[in-house]
């Protein structure tokens, strides 16, 4: 689980709201809730964002309201990973029950811009800046959460385990 | 060493004798819901699991309270989704329009979680419910999906953060002007992760429903739960509604708390959240040069029988100023009628205001009252971030219902002492 990309940097405190507003809560399509995605803090930024790249964010990432929407936006946006200093809790178990992975390391945030190309992978916990020649070290992704990602989320997971007959989450 | 209510509830759900903070165990789930804009996805998500049926049908509510009724083609179709899935699974915990009100408010209202319960819903202020001595907790729609075909789900015990409310509460000060000056102390993110323990004896004084605007507010700090140990207040109120029985847990003294935080409430004023954070929070004097173009007192922060009480204590005999458009909108049809009962409405109408229909109304900015640019809306809900009532460049004020309602009549945000005469809040 090795991404290249791009970065786009965003502030503190990015909640659901600007990340998909509720007035297209409407839809459950990804594809359309992309076009809307992050349309509040900057209505082009959805067109710049290209496939692979990679969101970069300061503290507290996905705050607010429950919505899986706000992750499956992004997901459909083609972003590979976001890095944040911090997470809000629920948007976190969100992104990784969908099969989007989120990393964790504040110095990697403040050491990159818009426009630096990072190189992430995931079961290390790296985070490589190209562009600056720095390599940050990210708090290591729970096993738990990385065993979301191989099976490519939680509804695979679940099935996984009632097809084994364990009949529960198997934790 | 002892445990919180919330590692207690917890560990008796994952059937062990003990949880500490920072494990991860799977947990029975008591009771779940989700809503019109929520359920749609996990619907979806649950189909992929190809079990026939949801664990339970008793447990499992469907509520179809953001954009219902119906606001345009699109929202309709999401609310066919919830009512087909209810219908073909059985599910009596379906409310249909007329009998729906905020989920919050109308199932607790319902009896349908009780103390000791652990409850999940697709909805973030789910958190509403640890004012019952539940744990309860917000999820998305897959984690939804998951506990509706298993009913299990995994959980992260949380560290939780202790907070004791002391002294006597001042007039016009109420539940809501306590959790926004805690969230205007520690931050949006100032309890991320954690449980929020509220307890004292200022607390003891506070009926239900102004313990449910505290818990409510618990996911604005970014806590995973908010959470009050049950007492003689909660009983009282449980005991005519409970659909179960219920099992009362308290903290143990020698409970172990990420910190300790003891709030002396005789100092504490009315306060405002200035846009665009739930965290900006300042008294309201210093807030009473905002003019206003709408008030909205409703939503499963303040839309209880208590917060209606208080907004007609101060427009009784009033004017709504002719700049605002004050919208009120009760939480649950029960409420509605005991409004209309006590004479609330004819004051709410007699004032020049609009009534709405149960529902989440403007909260989020989808209809019955949505914002254009430029436009400034004080609201007893509990998010204000950018664009969330309306146009990006739209902005909301945060307020109990009594400082709402006093900003109606004078058209700018206002002290309630400034349009009537102090009454204190209580039980
Ligand atoms: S009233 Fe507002 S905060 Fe409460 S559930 Fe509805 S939309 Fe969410």
């Amino acid at each position: 689980m090795r991404y290249r990309g791009k970065a786009w940097k965003l502030g503190d405190h990015i909640d659901t709201d600007v990340i998909i507003p509720a007035r297209y809560l409407v839809t459950t399509d990804p594809q359309e809730l992309a076009r809307h995605c992050f349309e509040d803090l900057d209505p082009t930024l959805h067109e710049q964002i290209q496939p692979g790249d990679i969101v970069v964010a300061g503290e507290n990432f996905g705050q607010g309201s429950s919505r899986e929407h706000a992750p499956i936006a992004i997901q459909a946006l083609g972003v590979r990973c976001v890095l944040a200093k911090s997470f809000a809790r629920i948007f976190y178990r969100n992104s990784f029950n969908i099969g989007l992975p989120l990393l964790e390391c504040p110095e990697a945030v403040d050491g990159t811009e818009t426009g630096d190309e990072l190189e992430v992978d995931l079961a290390a916990g790296t985070i490589h800046n190209l562009t600056k020649g720095q390599l940050y070290h990210a708090h290591a992704i729970p096993p738990f959460m990385l065993r979301l990602l191989q099976v490519g989320g939680l509804i695979n997971y679940v099935r996984e385990q009632l097809q084994a007959g364990r009949g529960v989450q198997g934790l | 060493m002892g445990m919180t209510i919330t590692e207690k509830i917890l560990a008796a759900h994952a059937g062990v004798d003990r949880v500490r903070p920072g494990e991860l165990v799977e947990c029975e789930v008591d009771f779940l819901f989700a809503n019109d804009i929520t359920a749609p996805l996990a619907i979806r998500e649950f189909e992929k699991l190809r079990v026939e049926k949801v664990f339970d049908r008793n447990k499992v509510a469907l509520v179809p309270d953001h954009y219902a009724p119906n606001k345009d083609i699109r929202a309709a179709e999401q609310c066919m989704i919830l009512r087909a899935f209810a219908r073909e699974q059985e599910i009596p915990w379906y409310y249909e329009i007329g009998r729906m009100g905020v989920a919050h408010v109308l199932l607790a209202e319902e009896g349908l979680v009780v103390p000791g319960d652990l409850f999940v819903g697709a909805d973030s202020h789910t958190v509403n419910h640890g004012a019952l001595g539940a744990f309860a907790t917000g999820v998305g729609s897959t984690d939804l999906a998951a506990a509706m075909a298993t009913g299990r789900l995994w959980f992260k015990v949380p560290e939780s953060m202790r907070f004791e409310f002391v002294g006597e509460l001042k007039p016009w000060v109420t539940g809501k002007d306590l959790i926004l000056w805690i969230i205007g102390r520690i931050g949006v993110d100032g309890a991320r992760y954690r449980a929020m323990e509220f307890t004292g004896p200022a607390l003891a004084q506070l009926s239900m429903d102004q313990r449910f605007t505290l818990t409510n507010m618990a996911v604005e700090a970014g806590a995973k739960n908010g959470i009050m140990n049950p007492d003689e207040v909660t009983l009282e109120w449980v005991r005519p509604r409970a659909k179960r029985p219920w099992k009362v847990y308290r903290s143990d003294p020698d409970a172990e708390y990420a910190s300790n935080t003891v709030i002396d409430c005789s100092h504490l004023e009315p306060v405002v959240a200035m846009h665009p954070s739930p965290g900006n929070v300042v008294p309201v004097w210093e807030a009473r040069h905002i003019e206003i173009d709408q008030a909205f007192i409703g939503t499963c922060t303040n839309g209880r029988i208590e917060d209606l009480r208080l907004a007609a204590r101060v427009l009784e005999g009033q004017t709504v100023h002719p700049h605002v458009r004050l919208i009120i909108i009760p939480a649950t049809p029960r409420i509605y009628r005991q409004a209309l009962e006590e004479g609330l409405i004819k004051i709410f109408l007699d004032a020049g205001a609009a009534v709405g229909t149960p529902g989440c109304g403007p909260c989020i900015g989808g209809h019955m009252g949505v914002l254009g640019e430029g436009e400034r809306c004080i609201s007893t809900s509990s998010r204000n971030f950018i664009g969330r009532m309306g146009h990006p460049k739209s902005e909301a004020y945060l307020s109990s219902p009594a400082v709402a309602a006093a900003s109606a009549v004078l058209g700018r945000i206002a002290h309630p002492d400034e349009v009537v005469k102090r009454v204190a809040v209580g039980r």
